[in-house]
């Protein structure tokens, strides 16, 4: 079942133009910076790493992630999460999958894996397009780490594909609450929907002082945690707490997406 | 042998509304079974609850000797066809027959399935548009291709819903000739519909469920009852009248044209069959053609079970 998904979200055009449309990020980024390089007295409101990319294209595979993570990859989560089992139940193609049989826990799990890979494989795309545009505009050098030390080129490459895992590990809590989504509804684009919204809000929530009570505990909490790669020596700590959230989310809520999805009686 | 399919005092209730209601139901192995109701009886909930679609609230059902729970059952021996076909209309018939053979379990089962794809989509005559995709395919074509996928496992037992909905009449007969043909070879078949003239020509057996129970269930025939009118063909109405009057009876009902070569139809009274009328009149010097039992139509049976009411003659 887990490569049938995959093969199918291949042929949609959606995922190509999603696709095309985080490709295009990391390029756009690279350009804007060449035309008009910012000034270095924003650099607070600046998304992380953005000031660097002038010079050094290894930052730019950075400040793409770090673009892409609050919307965009919020939305492939939706639609490949979200949509998972309330898009196949309102083409109706839910109940043909079911009594071909496809086992219901089984479903989620492969389409939840199914998901992971698709958004790990746009984090990727993130990643190798900003590399080609950074490195063809403004060359690849040793990095600088956010502590004032020295990475070389190949470290650096390798904790930018570690930025990259993490980001996905970091995401599968909001994944598998998109697969729980999913099972409440027979709508397609409302499962999509709610589950963007749950990802921005929570991330929005995480910014608001009066709600520190509660922040540690918000799914999207620990999704900066990849900028403890780029400290010396690195923030494993902050990176464990934000890991570990995920993992109890991932861990509930697909629990809880088997169970509503076995007692849920199939009438669409 | 087990029967293919088994309900118990099945029930399906949605807080006070019960959908299906005690249904009793056996369908045996082999049998071309038509399911008949009118829309809202309980037929497709009923079709759900065997595939494990549906939770029921009371009873049990079982299919192919199994005990179906929703999400559990001998399903990989089973084709179904769920109210309306359902497609990724974004790949070609092809590629969504593929995506459903892969989808299921067993290696060695989904090698037999792929490989079967050519012969269903032949099966059901759409070998040409097999790589056009479900977007561009008419209602007709979609639900071929629902057949396709029904028959796509090599099942014991076709559960089907509606399965002519949206066909022209030729796609109709062709279906109904495909369905009598598998039945033929072994293939049991449970098909459910709201056109009786559909099942009439092809089932073995119907059952007719109204308000979520079975009213009625035996073959076409026999569920249609034994006949008391009879229609005559003669070639004088006038002298046949004055002959059937004199042949008395006050249940005898005499219609038709006044005189010349015409119909006339006899409802038979007590004691009276249909040779003593053909004998009266041929005593009588009238030249009989034809001489048919009446039947009442499976569509006044129907409403008879259905409504609870009489048809009027």
């Amino acid at each position: 079942m887990f490569r049938v998904e995959l093969s199918k979200q291949v042929r949609r055009w959606r995922t190509w133009l999603l696709a095309a449309a985080l490709a295009g990020i990391p390029v756009l980024v690279v350009v804007a910076v060449r035309l008009s390089p910012p000034p270095p007295q924003n650099s607070q409101d600046a998304p992380p790493f953005l000031l660097q990319i002038v010079r050094n294209g290894l930052f730019a595979p950075l400040t793409g992630l770090a673009l892409v993570q609050p919307f965009f990859m919020s939305l492939a989560i939706g639609l490949f999460a979200g949509d998972a089992i309330a898009g196949e139940a309102q083409s109706g193609t839910l109940r043909y999958l079911l009594v071909r049989p496809v086992r219901r826990p089984r479903l989620i799990v492969s389409k939840y894996a199914a998901a992971m890979t698709f958004t790990g494989t746009l984090l990727l795309i993130v990643i190798c397009s900003g590399l080609f545009a950074g490195g063809v505009v403004f060359g690849i050098h040793a990095m600088p780490t956010l502590s004032g030390t020295s990475l070389s080129v190949v470290d650096g490459l390798v904790r930018i594909l570690a930025s990259g895992a993490f980001i996905l590990l970091a995401a599968s809590g909001i994944v598998a609450v998109g697969m729980w989504i999913s099972t409440l509804t027979d709508s397609g684009p409302g499962a999509i929907v709610a589950t963007v919204i749950v990802a921005i809000a929570s991330q929005i929530a995480d910014q608001i002082p009066s709600l520190h009570a509660i922040q540690p505990f918000l799914p999207t909490h620990g999704w900066l945690g990849y900028t403890g790669l780029f400290r010396f020596p690195v923030d494993l700590v902050t990176m464990r707490e934000g890991l570990t959230v995920s993992a109890a989310y991932t861990a509930v809520f697909l629990t809880l997406a088997v169970w509503r999805f076995r007692r849920r009686d199939i009438t669409a | 042998m087990t029967a293919a399919i088994r309900a118990v005092g099945l029930t399906k209730r949605y807080g006070e509304l019960a959908a299906v209601d005690g249904l009793d139901l056996t369908v045996e192995r082999g049998e071309l079974y038509g399911f008949l109701g009118p829309n809202g009886a309980g037929k497709t909930t009923t079709i759900r609850m065997a595939l494990g679609l549906i939770h029921p609230t009371g009873g049990t059902i079982e299919v192919l000797g199994s005990r179906v729970t929703a999400g559990h059952g001998p399903f990989e021996r089973v084709g179904a066809l769920v109210e309306e076909p359902a497609f990724w209309s974004y790949l070609s018939g092809r590629r969504n027959l593929e995506a459903f053979a892969r989808a299921g379990s067993g290696r060695a089962d989904v090698r037999e399935r792929l490989d079967r794809i050519d012969d269903v989509l032949n099966t059901v005559g759409l070998a040409d548009a097999a790589d056009k995709r479900v977007k561009q395919y008419s209602q007709g074509m979609r639900q071929r291709l629902g057949v396709a996928l029904a028959l796509l496992g090599n099942p014991e037992l076709l559960v089907l819903d509606e399965p002519t909905n949206g066909l022209d009449p030729s796609g109709m007969r062709e279906v109904r000739e495909l369905l009598r043909q598998l039945a033929d070879g072994g293939t049991t078949i449970f098909i459910s519909s709201h056109l009786l003239a559909e099942v009439e020509v092809m089932c073995d057996r119907v059952g007719v469920m109204a308000r979520g129970a079975l009213v009625a269930e035996g073959p076409p025939g026999t569920l249609r009852g034994t006949t008391d009118r009879i229609r005559i063909q003669v070639d004088d109405v006038a002298a046949a009248r004055a002959v059937l009057a004199r042949l008395g009876g006050p249940d005898m009902m005499v219609a038709g044209s006044a005189s010349g070569p015409g119909t006339v139809d006899v409802t038979l009274s007590d004691g009276l069959g249909a040779a003593d009328v053909n004998a009266a009149l041929v005593r009588g010097g009238i030249r009989v053609h034809a001489l048919e039992p009446q039947r009442d139509t499976l569509e006044d049976v129907f409403l008879h079970l259905v409504e609870g009411i009489d048809v009027p003659r």
